[in-house]
């Protein structure tokens, strides 16, 4: 009996569960061999730079909570930052402190989901609520700066929406103290667990140089061995001030750069942000937080391209002006929509599991890919 | 290095086709390029040992909003003429130096060289600039809208005069 040996296409999304949102990937199959991914965006698709031409300056800081909802505080981190660039604005110390507090906090809070839903993708599902228990605590912290869970519209041009609570740096402390023997315990968990490595290790391995043509930057780029972070190789706000290390992936498992490292590349980076927490909570110092809040926004004729360590990566925002109180461009460079581009490459020559596997260590939100 | 440096070493390299150092009054400087000779610029970039920029950080396109403005009664306007711009911030992870590259096309002509063939990253870039304004990118593998749908066919949605269609695929909208 002949055997059926063409090639067949194979539709994955746009509601598949471990897409993490509406992505599409179409997969041409031979047998359970991937030979190509293609991925089709766009379905979450909001027009957030055509928004923001139509917004003031300070309007726009809302829309962008909505692009990385996992990550908003460091958006506007960002967006603000990126601003501030072009106006030229001094801002005060302890505003810069709030917003590395704010912005480790969330870095933490948005890899907890990562590895928990990774974890999950793969079939195991406690650590899914490990995380969730422990990033509802920073939510908490959050909520009680800025009276929101996810999108908090606190970090503004200039300033902060408000000072922090009296309670705040006291529960950050304890929150610090609390969360440092749970990454213990989500590593005896998860991360040395055999089915586990078994399922990641030598899965989707990325080179280095690759990754840099491909402008992959983030956790993803540091994986694959590239000692790369813009905290301390394009140092911004007052990040010099802290003492700590950038954490890169040594193919403990397997091969420099498989997904396996690119999971414990965050477990570490979480260490990591917890020292820069307890460093800058221990020195922040009195201050106004609103004292450079301009009332009135109107940057000179010129452009600008700001841009941060998001928790996924190199967050870019391109503002061009004309002079008006709107801008007249702002493109953002997201690192979902960058990381993704390279997705097919690193399917190819794996099997349809390994693609679930591959998709999570990348760790996409598809409301930044898509804006 | 810096970008005035850069500037003076390709001006002798390229000649005509360096088109000038553009000063701004806020924010970054750029190099403005010929659209058709870039990609051989940016090559020369990539492989130089000294320059050797491995990395394009960002490529976005910008509708830059000038040509003859026409009004019409409803309020609506449509630009006769006018200009799209393209910029390219490229930067060498073991250098440690930056750089802004621009280009400039006429919107009825908006063809520029790919530069894909040097950096991979630029391919859902240039997607996304031929899809929200239209500029048209030559010798790039896969030119296709990649974040409206496929067959959006009411133009490209980031160009100031864009126009919401009345209707989508026979439906009428907003509904």
């Amino acid at each position: 009996m002949a055997l059926n040996t063409e090639e067949m296409t194979l539709n994955m999304g746009p509601q598949h569960p471990s897409t993490h949102g509406v992505l599409r990937l179409e997969l041409r199959l031979d047998g359970e061999f991937i030979v190509d991914v293609k991925s089709h965006i766009g379905y979450l698709h909001r027009c957030f730079e055509k928004h923001a031409e139509a917004m003031t300056y300070p309007q726009v800081v809302p829309y962008t909570d909505r692009m990385d909802y996992l990550a908003s505080m460091y958006n506007e981190f960002g967006y603000a930052l990126t601003v501030e660039k072009l106006l030229g604005l001094e801002i005060p110390e302890r505003v810069e402190f709030i917003r590395v507090i704010m912005g480790e906090l969330q870095r933490i809070a948005s890899h907890l989901v990562a590895l928990g839903t990774y974890g999950a993708d793969i079939g195991a599902v406690t650590p899914f609520l490990f995380c969730f228990r422990d990033r509802e605590k920073i939510l908490s912290l959050f909520e009680m700066t800025s009276g929101a869970r996810l999108l908090y519209n606190y970090i503004w041009v200039g300033g902060v929406a408000r000072d922090l609570p009296p309670d705040f740096l006291r529960l950050t402390k304890e929150f610090v103290e609390y969360f440092k023997p749970k990454i213990k315990e989500l590593n005896d968990l998860l991360s040395f667990n055999k089915i586990f490595i078994d399922r990641t290790a030598n899965i989707g391995i990325l080179p280095k140089d690759v990754a840099v043509n491909y402008g992959i930057t983030g956790p993803m780029l540091r994986a694959s061995g590239m000692k790369w972070d813009l905290r301390k190789d394009d140092t911004y706000s007052v990040y010099n001030k802290f003492d700590f290390d950038i954490p890169v992936g040594d193919g403990r498992m397997g091969t420099v750069g498989d997904s396996w490292d690119r999971y414990y590349v965050r477990i570490l980076e979480m260490e990591q942000s917890l020292r820069i927490i307890e460093q800058a909570v221990e020195q922040i110092p009195d201050g106004d937080v609103s004292s450079a809040i301009p009332r009135r926004i109107k940057p000179p004729v010129g452009q600008v391209y700001g841009r941060v360590e998001n928790p996924r990566g190199e967050l870019g925002y391109f503002i061009v002006s004309d002079g008006s109180v709107n801008p007249k461009r702002i493109k953002v460079r997201g690192p979902s929509f960058v990381n993704l581009a390279i997705f097919g490459e690193l399917c190819k020559g794996h099997m349809i599991a390994d693609v679930i596997a591959i998709l999570g260590s990348i760790d996409i939100v598809l409301g930044e890919v898509d804006r | 290095m810096t970008d005035k440096e850069i500037f003076e070493i390709l001006k002798e390299k390229f000649g005509e086709a360096i088109i000038e150092f553009v000063e701004a009054q806020a924010g970054e400087n750029y190099i403005k390029i010929n659209p058709l000779e870039i990609d051989k610029v940016c090559a020369f970039l990539f492989s130089d040992t000294n320059l050797h920029f491995d990395s394009l950080v960002n490529l976005s396109g910008v509708d830059d909003a000038n040509g003859e403005k026409k009004t019409e009664e409803d309020g609506s306007f449509e630009y006769i003429g006018g200009t799209l711009s393209v910029f390219y911030h490229l930067e060498s992870t073991d250098k440690r130096h930056k750089i802004t590259l621009g280009t400039t096309v006429e919107k009825d002509q908006p063809d520029v060289v790919s530069v894909t063939d040097v950096w991979a990253h630029a391919n859902w870039h240039e997607r996304e600039a031929f899809d929200l304004l239209g500029i048209n990118f030559l010798n790039h593998p896969d030119l296709r809208r990649i974040l409206m749908p496929y067959d959006w066919d009411a133009g490209h949605p980031l160009r100031k005069d864009y126009k919401d269609p009345e209707y989508y695929q026979g439906m009428k909208v907003p509904y």
